[in-house]
């Protein structure tokens, strides 16, 4: 942030949500959405380092084909956790418990959320389901792939199921009251002025995640519940020798974990959406359209699910069925990136590290989105199903496109969560060392699945090694690019300078109150007469008047 | 957020307030029912795969203990009704006495859902290793009517010939596998709807403690609202409990 702009003198407000009170008591038993927010930062960090160590345990027993690190046993308790831990402990929280939370109150100009102790509760709740979890990594691990497929979850694992998947339902509860906190507050808590069109998008795109929450996850809720009570009574709900139906089991799972999917990028494109116009000092480009598709992609995506049981010998008619209707998510996908790559034209374009990882978001979705097509292909399907071709595209929508997302949102909205900036120079490292490091891992994963190298085997035949070995080496970069960021914006909360209320600047409402912002989020209640992303209309930016406007922070 | 009377520091309004309490419930509601929809489907799927043997265990339910409650709740509802209408229109000693009405009838709905599951238990239906679907019919009770015992044995050995003509032993081991599949879902499914009626009750205690210190008028009676809500859709769900697991296939044996 170049001393031209950005003027030294800012200081830290007086009273803020950090330094409203202090001591244990006062973080724990908050009901600020603010502190939740943090104490959510806090908990998927953690189980992000728990996930990620699994994966750098893996990528590190593939680097020959006999396998480096640990047997073929622990190898499936190795990936079967790693993915428990990310998907249900990382990336479905991860935006919307943290950046939703924090930024939805503020962002429609409320105090907090409608229902602010089932905010708290929830993380409670998340608390008590990671610990279950944990308590099963700890006494045997698990090993039936985060499917949970049955019968072998319910009848044959010699592994600690029970825990995990009473972990799992009970953190699915934390979802959904975070979903319904949100739609109710989106109903009834914006302040004059903030119509439904003026919403930001990243409001839009919470909206949709929501719909998914409170929609999906009561049914891997009970799915769950099921496969958890066949494992401890031995009953037969699942399970084929007791009469019972295992892909009735898929079918429930997926009607939600496919669209869990989408409570993981969903809230990342909300993200993109907010950085995009913000770098590019442009009104975002098709509004509406970007709105309507994020609805779109929630309701749709409920209606593709066993585009995940084409070889399970589901009927021809209903596979057609379902892949055409995988092919139309597509559709809103496509929208969204099409707008956003409009709205850069003839932007003037900044590179700061939010605009970085928001571009590296663009392409790396893209591709995950198109090798998507790939797969909801019948013919093709059959060949590269249950392949490394599968790992590598739904990294590159759920790592590519989700993490990314949380990583730039994380530095986009800095500033306001603790009112300093960080490092300039060394973010736009970190951003360009993510990118690298994330496509060398798994740009390879593609190739290996496309020749046929199956997914979950703990080892591979001697052919394939050189391109197992560049993903590992990729991986270390990558774990170098997320560990930059840790450092540095811990860092920057002692030592980074302060950031003022609207450090980009930005358009939204957020960036009109303090940084950090106060308890009660806004002195006065605001009044919104504005369009959403209007540059040209806001003298209070700060902004030179006139066209075309300056970047934000210089030409570089 | 600091409170001022019934209104919470993050809202403006009361009815700000009531209208967002009003939503998240009925949010919730429609993740009730999407949660009890997994079990519905797992049933139906069921029932169509195994339609002959769910039949025979259906009729196994006592319809007197299934009747008498689908009644007994009912009733509770209209109980549960008049408590808004009383919290509506500020009648405060109506309240708790409707309230407390509706606490009395969900208490005797559990109390024949202890009778009965009690019954299955005697007739060895709880599955498990000593679920037996004939053992009722091997074991007669004082009480029991042997001419419809008779004709449930018929119906067993019929059906087990059916699902195997050359060894009906066979066909009755699968019968018994299908049958503890119909048990299974009907206690998942009573069992969590049981689970949601103690809930209920523990939601209706509150309110009553809070009625009875005279809280709720027609200005503030966001509470009775959004717990009656909860009732009438827990009562709804077992209006299609009582027709899926007792009505169908349902004959005289």
């Amino acid at each position: 942030m170049s001393a031209t702009l950005t003027s030294p003198d800012y200081k830290l407000p007086r009273d803020h949500y950090l330094n409203a009170t202090y001591g244990i008591r006062s973080w724990l038993l908050t009901t600020d959405h603010k502190r939740i927010a943090l104490l959510y930062l806090i908990s998927v960090t953690f189980f992000f380092f728990i996930g990620g160590i699994f994966a750098t345990l893996i990528r590190i027993h593939l680097l020959t084909p006999s396998g480096a690190l640990v047997s073929p046993e622990t190898y499936n308790k190795l990936f079967t956790m790693h993915g428990v831990a990310m998907i249900f402990f990382f990336l479905i929280p991860s935006i919307p418990a943290i950046l939703g939370n924090f930024l939805i109150p503020i962002m429609i100009g409320a105090k907090d959320l409608a229902f602010p102790k089932i905010n708290l509760l929830s993380w409670y709740i998340y608390v008590v389901g990671g610990c279950f979890v944990l308590y099963s990594f700890s006494t045997g691990g698990l090993d039936t792939g985060w499917t949970f497929y049955t019968p072998l979850s319910s009848v044959y694992s010699n592994s600690a199921v029970t825990p995990a998947v009473i972990g799992i339902f009970i953190n699915g509860f934390s979802s959904i009251l975070t979903g319904l906190n949100f739609i109710v507050t989106v109903h009834t808590m914006r302040a004059p002025g903030m119509t439904w069109f003026r919403l930001p998008l990243f409001v839009w795109a919470h909206y949709a995640t929501s719909l998914v929450m409170i929609l999906g996850t009561p049914v891997v809720a009970i799915t769950l519940l099921l496969a958890g009570l066949e494992r401890m009574f031995h009953l037969g709900f699942f399970n084929p020798a007791m009469g019972g139906d295992p892909i009735l089991f898929q079918h429930l799972f997926w009607f939600y974990s496919h669209p869990a999917v989408y409570i993981m990028i969903l809230p990342s494109m909300g993200v993109i959406s907010e950085i995009i116009p913000t770098f590019a000092r442009k009104p975002i480009f098709g509004y509406s359209f970007i709105a309507g598709s994020s609805i779109a992609i929630a309701v749709i995506g409920f209606l593709v699910w066993a585009h995940h049981m084409f070889v399970t010998g589901e009927s021809t008619y209903a596979a057609l069925t379902f892949s055409f209707l995988s092919y139309l998510v597509a559709i809103p996908s496509a929208v969204k990136v099409f707008n956003w790559t409009a709205t850069l034209y003839k932007g003037s374009i900044s590179w700061d590290a939010p605009m970085l990882y928001a571009l590296g978001f663009i392409g790396l979705f893209t591709i995950g989105g198109l090798t998507g097509l790939f797969l909801a292909c019948l013919g093709l399907d059959i060949h590269i199903h249950d392949t490394y071709f599968v790992i590598a595209h739904f990294h590159y929508i759920m790592v590519g496109g989700a993490v990314m997302g949380y990583v730039g949102g994380i530095h986009f909205w800095w500033p306001k969560i603790t009112g300093k900036l960080y490092p300039e120079v060394l973010s736009r490292v970190a951003a360009v060392t993510l990118f690298v490091g994330f496509n060398l891992t798994f740009f390879p994963q593609f190739i290996l699945g496309y020749l046929g190298m199956p997914r979950r085997y703990h080892s591979y035949p001697p052919e394939f090694q050189v391109l197992n070995v560049l993903s590992t080496a990729g991986a270390s970069v990558l774990a170098l690019g997320y560990l930059l960021p840790m450092i540095y914006l811990t860092w920057s909360m002692r030592y980074g300078r302060v950031a003022g209320p609207n450090p980009w600047p930005a358009t939204g409402l957020e960036w009109k109150t303090d940084s950090p912002p106060p308890t009660e989020n806004f002195h006065v209640t605001p009044q919104v007469d504005w369009e959403p992303y209007d540059y040209n209309n806001r003298p209070d930016l700060g902004l030179a008047a006139g066209r075309p406007l300056a970047p934000a922070h210089g030409d570089d | 957020m600091h409170r001022t009377g019934e209104l919470y520091g993050q809202f403006e309004t009361l009815e700000q307030q009531k209208e967002s309490a009003q939503l998240g419930m009925w949010v919730f509601l429609v993740t009730e029912v999407l949660f009890f929809g997994g079990l519905f489907l797992t049933y139906a799927v069921n029932r169509h795969l195994y339609f002959t043997a769910f039949g025979i265990a259906g009729n196994m339910l006592d319809l007197r203990y299934g009747a008498t409650n689908t009644v007994v709740l009912i009733a509770s509802s209209f109980t549960m009704a008049m408590s808004v209408w009383a919290a509506q229109t500020s009648r405060k000693k109506l309240l708790p006495f409707c309230l407390i009405l509706t606490l009395l009838l969900g208490g005797v709905f559990l109390g024949i859902k202890y009778v009965e599951y009690k019954q299955k238990f005697d007739h060895h239906l709880i599955p498990g290793h000593s679920f037996d679907l004939t053992y009722h019919v091997n074991h007669p009770q004082p009480g029991d009517d042997a001419k419809e015992l008779a004709a449930e044995r018929e119906e067993i050995d019929n059906a087990a010939r059916h699902e195997d003509p050359s060894q009906p032993e066979n066909g009755l081991i699968a019968l018994n596998a299908h049958a503890q599949l119909y048990f299974s879902l009907y206690f998942g499914m009573t069992g969590l709807h049981a689970l949601h009626m103690v809930v209920g009750a523990g939601l209706l205690i509150w309110v009553i403690r809070e009625s009875l210190k005279g809280r709720f008028s027609a200005a503030y009676n966001t509470p009775i609202e959004i717990v009656g809500l909860y009732w009438h859709f827990v009562d709804v769900v077992w209006i299609y409990l009582f027709a899926l697991l007792y009505l169908i296939n349902r004959h005289a044996v």
